[in-house]
């Protein structure tokens, strides 16, 4: 496409453009190689006052442990502070929330992309109304009940929230891909003497794997990324990784308590890393499907 | 759905008209050797059987939303009387905690989103123009300031940006004032925030605009081209046109999410600088003294501010709607 000569970019535009992307990439990148590189080393090298090249020798944290990398932060974070701890709630909640979202979106969505009613129009706009909402908004509501109810500060009541917090969004994301499945052929399957249900069973089950799992991957996010609802519904013991970072800095500041946040964030971080790297084509495509339909 | 967001939201507008009891008074005599007097104490058994009884408080209708906490109509009518001038009006106006929110949430979601709209725009089309090897890397790189958690991304760039961080050294260095610190001054927090609202989302733009590209009609651009068009008036009167809808969608997307910016003001620890109506509930509910009805008073408020920056989208999609059937 590019190859034709009148399309090829004279140099200084080709300069302009590399220089722009450089910038960017530098910019979108430099901040997690620099934490990741600064939580091996003690707080005075991480926040020099001196030098700043003591971030990058580490002269300080060379002086203490006789090392330029020490991994006490991560241990700290990890054992002393129970940071396990927060990692196995939030992987518990992420697989509940992607669990049932994504079983309640995938009938739902089939249903309403299927039905040809008014109705379907306002439920999805309802929807879109209630994805519109900051989520705290509605925590208010949920705090006093499940006060009342004795439900507070327990995950499965955390859970709940999260998924009818992000049913809207995957409702519409999958009632959008259902969509593009042609109705032809659920029809063809019927005509053949399969039941609504077989239908769906065994035809629409198959082929629907693609757009599930780009809408799980946006409601694990969701789960994983959420700090309101999870730092005001659950206990201190229940914490999942987020608010427990948080908590980490609320704490009365003591030496060394901030590189345990850091270790911490490097360690939620790395995570998100690795399913960018997997699913980088599906979260693009999660991400334009939405808008290219309009 | 309905019964997980419709009931929570009925209980938070049942929640911001009412207000906690007071407690509940008895006058007892004592009396003692010296004579008697009375005394006023808190009947505790009263109160706490009163408030567990009605547990949602009693009834005061809007007056919570009038109080000084939100909307404050009392305070901006003195306000208004006494000033003399616009800006006095401002100043006390801004004071006040809900308009001191609503400035700088207002400020932030109106500057973010065309910045990052132009920004997300011009990722797209250098990306577009690089070889095939180095895009995916590209976009890879790209993806990590919008997947990470946004408490998580702001916490990074505040230590980064710390008098003692390297970035903050680096300010300090250009600007050549070892004690200028971005933390103490109002102005200068709120563009940290802002270049961090731009950090944040501007991938969410590139990648819209990116796969929007793809679509690009080349004979458009090859006619445009042979009409003497350069390469700048192809972006302006080819390529931007043609992605109007995809801006359309993203400024939408935005625009509602910039509205409840909330993380990056823990994050950054800007309390003192900015707040924003999703901070001040969050604010309320938190702490000792959880106070749900003021929380779920602001809630009603920003509910109404979204309801607001919707309601010309909804509108159109009402009359798209009409036109069909």
């Amino acid at each position: 496409m590019m190859s034709s000569v009148a399309n090829r970019y004279p140099l200084h535009l080709r300069a302009l453009i590399y220089g722009f992307i450089l910038l960017w990439v530098l910019m979108a990148a430099f901040p997690f190689f620099w934490t990741l590189w600064g939580s091996f080393k003690v707080e005075l090298d991480f926040f020099s006052i001196a030098n700043w090249t003591n971030a990058i020798t580490g002269q300080n944290t060379f002086n203490t442990y006789g090392s330029s990398f020490t991994d006490t932060g991560y241990l700290g974070a990890w054992i002393q502070e129970e940071f396990w701890r927060s990692a196995i709630n939030t992987s518990i909640v992420c697989f509940f929330v992607v669990c049932t979202s994504l079983t309640i979106g995938t009938l739902g969505g089939y249903a309403l992309s299927r039905s040809g009613y008014r109705y379907t129009f306002w439920l999805l706009i309802t929807a879109l109304i209630f994805r519109a909402m900051p989520p705290i908004t509605l925590v208010s509501g949920y705090l006093l009940p499940f006060f009342e109810w004795n439900l507070w500060g327990i995950l499965p009541t955390t859970i709940i929230v999260l998924v009818a917090i992000n049913q809207p969004f995957t409702l519409w994301m999958l009632h959008s891909f259902f969509q593009s499945i042609p109705k032809e052929l659920d029809e063809s399957a019927k005509v053949d003497g399969c039941s609504q249900f077989q239908a769906f069973r065994f035809v629409i089950i198959p082929v629907m794997w693609p757009g599930v799992i780009t809408t799980g991957l946006f409601s694990f996010l969701l789960a994983y990324n959420d700090f309101a609802v999870t730092s005001m519904l659950l206990s201190d013991e229940n914490r999942t990784m987020v608010p427990k970072i948080a908590a980490f800095l609320g704490t009365t500041y003591t030496e060394g308590n901030v590189m345990f946040a850091v270790a911490a964030v490097v360690s939620a971080t790395a995570p998100l890393f690795i399913l960018v790297m997997f699913f980088q084509r599906r979260i693009v495509s999660g991400l334009t499907a939405g808008a290219v339909k309009g | 759905m309905l019964l997980f967001i419709a009931f929570p939201l009925v209980s938070v507008v049942l929640q911001s008209v009412h207000t906690p009891h007071e407690a509940v008074l008895v006058t007892v005599e004592t009396c003692g050797p010296f004579g008697c007097s009375q005394e006023t104490a808190i009947d505790q058994d009263a109160t706490s059987a009163l408030r567990t009884s009605e547990p949602l408080g009693r009834f005061v209708g809007f007056d919570i939303y009038l109080d000084r906490a939100h909307l404050a109509v009392g305070e901006v009518k003195e306000a208004w009387a006494v000033a003399d001038n616009w800006d006095g009006f401002f100043d006390a106006i801004g004071n006040l905690p809900f308009y001191r929110a609503m400035a700088f949430t207002l400020t932030f979601t109106f500057t973010v989103t065309p910045i990052l709209i132009i920004f997300g725009l011009m990722i797209a089309l250098g990306v577009n123009a690089l070889s095939e090897k180095i895009k995916g890397v590209v976009i890879f790189v790209s993806l990590l300031p919008m997947i990470v958690t946004p408490l998580i991304g702001s916490l990074i760039l505040f230590w980064m940006i710390d008098s003692r961080g390297i970035l903050g050294n680096a300010i300090q260095w250009l600007a050549a004032d070892p004690d200028l610190s971005l933390k103490a001054s109002t102005i200068l927090t709120w563009v940290m925030l802002i270049v961090y609202g731009v950090w944040h989302s501007a991938p969410f733009a590139f990648v819209v605009f990116y796969a929007g590209l793809q679509t690009l009609p080349m004979d458009q651009i090859e006619s445009a081209r042979i009409d003497g068009a350069s390469r700048w008036q192809q972006v302006r009167y080819v390529i931007v046109p043609h992605l109007m809808p995809l801006i359309t969608f993203v400024a939408l997307i935005q625009l509602m999410d910039n509205f409840r910016v909330f993380e990056p003001i823990v994050g950054f620890n800007a309390e003192a600088h900015a707040t924003s109506l999703s901070w001040i509930i969050f604010n309320d509910l938190g702490g000792e003294t959880r106070q749900l009805s003021a929380a779920a008073t602001s809630s009603m408020l920003t509910i109404f501010g979204v309801a607001i920056l919707l309601s010309p989208v909804l509108w159109r999609t009402w009359q798209d709607f009409k036109g069909k059937s």
